[in-house]
């Protein structure tokens, strides 16, 4: 059994791997371009995540846990294990990732059916599953770092996948740098554990930091925010989270897995792995910026007029409440939101996908380029057209609304109950919860905005009105399997109560006290959170409803219009509209003054080095060479070679006068010669 | 007395044979050369060689003059009496010869020679024509060969393109 | 009556002139009178060394095949110069310089 239990997450690991690199060298040329490859590996490790599943269920023992691991390096001073660790944590998160691929992919046999890069498409995905796969089953820093890089990589090669279109091109570079942003401060954590630790495997470094000699205090802190920046980047917080609505300008079933579901959670899951590592000063810090994160990206999703842009700051805001949850000490709460999260978010994703795939056929039609198929203000009464569609977006929407009866109820209401505990011990925080209920109502506002401006009202373009339809079958699939698990009963079996968490969930996945000294004990932090809980509940409830009613007056109603309102807070409505406009001041205070140095030293070493130093040397040089060209060729060849022909040629003319062809000469030599030779005899 | 005739005999051949050398007239040459012959007739006497003296005396000025005389008339143009060609490279011809003319005095005077006294014959000529028939003879029958081609060469190199 | 010295010693004057002759003169009838007069120079030579060895009359028949071998020698350069003037016209030595460089 123990056994299975390393082969089967192995099996997970690599097999979507193999039908990358499969697809990446033969996908063009094997039938229907090898997304059979892709489909049938990906099924399959759902198969097997169902299968540790099931085996977690059955086992039901929140402290299991099985590990493998390897030497890679190992030299004297220097040693690295790679490793796998299965626990509760990581079936569910594995199960996660292979469900939503797999409905990604099914999704997009549909969805991307006929696009030129068909095969590389697949291929990627199978890629961006290993890669994400690695995070979840790391046992160390180091393999979750080597996939967290090429999780990176994956989301720009996906963004990126229309690279023809400019803004796709920039989205997928923008993702990638602000990444690797958050990377640099990831790596700097990750050394600093390691030079204090000397290891870089979970359980080594919980047990070092808990006795409390190795690493502590200012340094433990800032290993842990170094970290934290890695979810920052990844999970698109406060200040990095400008890449995640760029990041729609890829394929909308990419979007639905990794903008939603997989790779933005990982940095939540990267800080519920790894929160027994934060002091206390560092989870504040932690709080605030999920805090932050989650009423900024609200405000800005009220204005949106993208159906996909909307869905996008919806997601930065919920991961901003995830993060919140782990500043606040329910870490498993952050995690249970993003269980369900993952669920309803991606089905959002796929539910708009399908509408904007209909838009785009309706549009073809009539031959109009020029229309944007994801603006909702063309849309307008599609209920008819696409029940499917709608029931189950519907659905998703009062998950994330935080209704009752519905997923997103039990995993917010967590997520509050710890805010307000927190609150309550330590008061000067107060608006840590503030944050939270204020997201919670705003959300509940726009999901509904969203709902009514697409499916009910009067459309608002009668001509294309009559050619929307529904999706085919590979598309409402996922659309209905996520549907419903947005229910509530999924999460609380084997128990019926819809006002109560409690279930497998948080039977299984129960918080550890964390492993730095002097925090509070888990056992602390679930009692707190438990006296909040049923005033969480009121509040929650109560938020949902004021949101929910708000659109409908305003959207369905019109009793209150947005225009007008849009109007009388003018400049507020300009700033959520242009997201705050942070792009233009980054622009403005970070990139333009870097290009600006590096345009200085450019200009330093091509206009002056270069010029002077460098052709200096080389106009030094043809100098040189002239002169030894002028010595090699007046001197030695004029003087010296020529010089010797010329010689010669003198000596020639002149001893021919020799043979003069004068008997009388030659007689003259003779008797000279004869004398001279009488000369040297005699002497 | 007989010193002072030999001394007289020797001046006139050594003058006239300076005279045959640089002369620039050659006609002036050839009279020159046969007062040098006769000189050298003279000495001849003096070594109580009175055949070869003789012999010298018909062969030499008697022929080979007379045929030097008749090719200098028939190479050159009679109009003028003038048959002057200037002579070359004298300065160095000059000099070497002097030279030439040292050393071989200082060889002549230094070198041992082994002379033996000897009394005057009455004459030579019967002992030279015993000489040419018994001792001599094969010498003497191939100069006259050589005579015969010598003479044959003449009168076919002289026949002209007739 | 003399010492063989100076009869050595007019030979060697009248060889050097003859040579001194070759050397020098243009015309090529002017050059047979040189090697005449060398002709000579060794003709007395041998005589003067027949007198002073005992009257040994091989000098003398040495002589005598001497003179017979100028006669010839001075009859075919005779015709050749006779040839060479005939056909250049001259009998300058220059003229027949075919040899020259």
């Amino acid at each position: 059994m123990d056994n299975m239990m390393i082969t089967l997450p192995l099996l997970i690991l690599f097999l979507p791997l193999v039908s990358f690199i499969i697809l990446i060298f033969f996908g063009k040329k094997l039938p229907r371009q090898g997304d059979w490859v892709a489909v049938g590996s990906i099924v399959a490790t759902f198969f097997f995540a169902l299968y540790l599943f099931i085996q977690m269920i059955l086992e039901y023992d929140p402290g299991v846990s099985h590990g493998a691991s390897f030497s890679w390096i190992d030299l004297e001073a220097f040693k690295i294990d790679l490793g796998i660790l299965v626990d509760n944590l990581t079936v569910i998160m594995l199960l996660i990732v292979t469900l939503v691929s797999s409905c990604t992919h099914i999704f997009s046999l549909k969805y991307m059916e006929g696009d030129i890069r068909y095969s590389r498409y697949f291929a990627y995905l199978g890629l961006f599953t290993f890669s994400m796969n690695g995070i979840v089953l790391a046992d160390n820093l180091i393999s979750m770092y080597m996939s967290w890089e090429l999780v990176g990589v994956s989301s720009y090669l996906l963004i990126g996948h229309w690279f023809e279109k400019d803004s796709a091109a920039d989205a997928s570079k923008k993702a990638f740098l602000t990444n690797r942003v958050g990377d640099i401060g990831f790596f700097i954590g990750i050394m600093l554990l390691y030079t204090a630790v000397g290891s870089f495997a979970f359980d080594p470094i919980f047990d070092s930091i808990a006795g409390g000699d190795t690493i502590t205090g200012l340094t433990l802190t800032l290993a842990g925010l170094g970290i934290f920046m890695g979810a920052v980047g990844k999970s698109s917080q406060f200040p990095l989270h400008i890449w995640l609505p760029d990041a729609m300008e890829g394929p909308t079933p990419v979007s639905a897995l990794m903008h939603a579901a997989t790779m933005v959670a990982a940095g939540v899951y990267m800080s519920v792995r790894l929160f027994p590592i934060f002091t206390p000063d560092a989870l504040l810090i932690i709080a605030y910026t999920g805090g932050i994160t989650a009423i900024l990206a609200a405000l800005i999703a009220i204005t949106q007029n993208d159906i996909k842009k909307v869905l996008a700051y919806s997601t930065v805001s919920q991961l901003g409440y995830m993060i919140l949850a782990v500043g606040t000490g329910v870490y498993t709460a952050a995690f249970f939101h993003l269980l369900t999260h993952a669920m309803f978010k991606a089905n959002l994703f796929y539910c708009s996908g399908s509408v904007i795939h209909s838009m785009h056929h309706a549009l073809h039609k009539v031959h109009d380029e020029k229309t944007d198929p994801q603006d909702m203000r063309n849309m307008g009464g599609f209920k008819e057209k696409m029940p499917v569609t709608y029931w189950s977006m519907l659905i998703s929407t009062l998950a994330i609304a935080g209704v009752p009866l519905f997923s997103g109820f039990l995993s917010k209401d967590a997520i509050l109950a710890g805010t307000l505990a927190f609150a309550q011990h330590h008061p000067e925080h107060f608006l840590l919860p503030l944050f939270g209920f204020g997201a919670a109502a705003i959300t509940a506002f726009y999901m509904f905005r969203l709902i009514f401006m697409t499916f009910h009202g009067k459309p608002s373009m009668k001509d294309i009105f009559k050619d929307i339809h529904e999706s085919p079958k590979e598309m409402t699939g996922p659309i209905v399997l996520l549907g419903t698990l947005s229910f509530f009963i999924f999460y609380t079996l084997p128990y019926f109560n819809p006002i109560s968490d409690h279930g497998w969930f948080t039977d299984l996945v129960v918080p550890q006290t964390s492993a730095v000294p002097g925090s509070m004990t888990a056992n602390e932090i679930a009692e707190h959170a438990h006296h909040a809980h049923y005033l969480a509940m009121g509040l929650s409830i109560a938020v949902a409803t004021i949101g929910i009613l708000l659109a409908f007056l305003m959207y369905v109603k019109n009793v209150i219009s947005p225009k007008k309102l849009s109007d009388r807070f003018g400049f507020l409505y300009d700033w959520s509209l242009n997201k705050f406009y942070f792009d233009e001041n980054y622009n403005r205070f970070l990139y333009q003054p870097f290009l600006k140095l590096s345009e200085t030293v450019s200009w330093l070493d091509w206009d002056f080095y270069d010029k002077y130093f460098i052709n200096g040397f080389g106009r030094i040089t043809n100098l040189l060479s002239k002169l030894s060209g002028k010595f090699d060729y007046d001197g030695i060849d004029q003087g010296l070679v020529d010089g010797l022909g010329r010689i010669s040629g003198v000596a020639g003319e002149n001893l021919r006068k020799i043979q003069t062809g004068r008997l009388q000469n030659y007689l003259l030599y003779v008797v000279a010669g004869i004398l001279v030779i009488i000369i040297i005899q005699a002497f | 007395m007989a010193e002072l005739v030999f001394w007289f005999v020797a001046a006139i051949t050594i003058i006239s044979a300076g005279f045959v050398v640089l002369n620039n007239q050659l006609i002036y040459s050839a009279v020159a050369l046969l007062f040098t012959l006769f000189g050298v007739a003279g000495i001849y006497v003096f070594l109580w060689a009175d055949f070869i003296a003789g012999i010298q005396i018909l062969v030499y000025v008697g022929g080979i003059l007379v045929l030097v005389i008749f090719g200098i008339m028939l190479t050159n143009k009679i109009k003028s009496v003038r048959i002057s060609h200037k002579s070359m490279q004298q300065g160095v011809g000059g000099a070497v010869a002097l030279w030439l003319f040292i050393f071989l005095s200082i060889a002549l005077s230094k070198a041992p020679w082994a002379v033996s006294e000897a009394i005057e014959p009455s004459g030579t000529v019967r002992e030279i024509g015993i000489l040419l028939l018994t001792d001599y003879l094969l010498p003497f029958e191939i100069i006259s060969l050589l005579l015969l081609g010598a003479l044959i060469g003449a009168a076919v190199l002289s026949r002209g393109d007739a | 009556m003399h010492s063989l010295d100076s009869y050595l010693f007019i030979s060697s004057m009248l060889f050097c002139l003859g040579v001194f002759g070759v050397m020098t003169r243009r015309n090529a009838i002017a050059v047979l009178m040189g090697v005449e007069l060398i002709l000579n120079a060794a003709n007395i030579n041998f005589v003067a060394f027949s007198k002073f060895n005992g009257m040994n009359l091989d000098g003398h028949i040495f002589g005598l095949f001497v003179i017979v071998l100028a006669a010839a020698e001075a009859a075919v350069a005779l015709a050749i110069i006779i040839n060479i003037y005939n056909n250049l016209n001259s009998i300058n030595v220059d003229d027949a310089a075919e040899l020259r460089q």
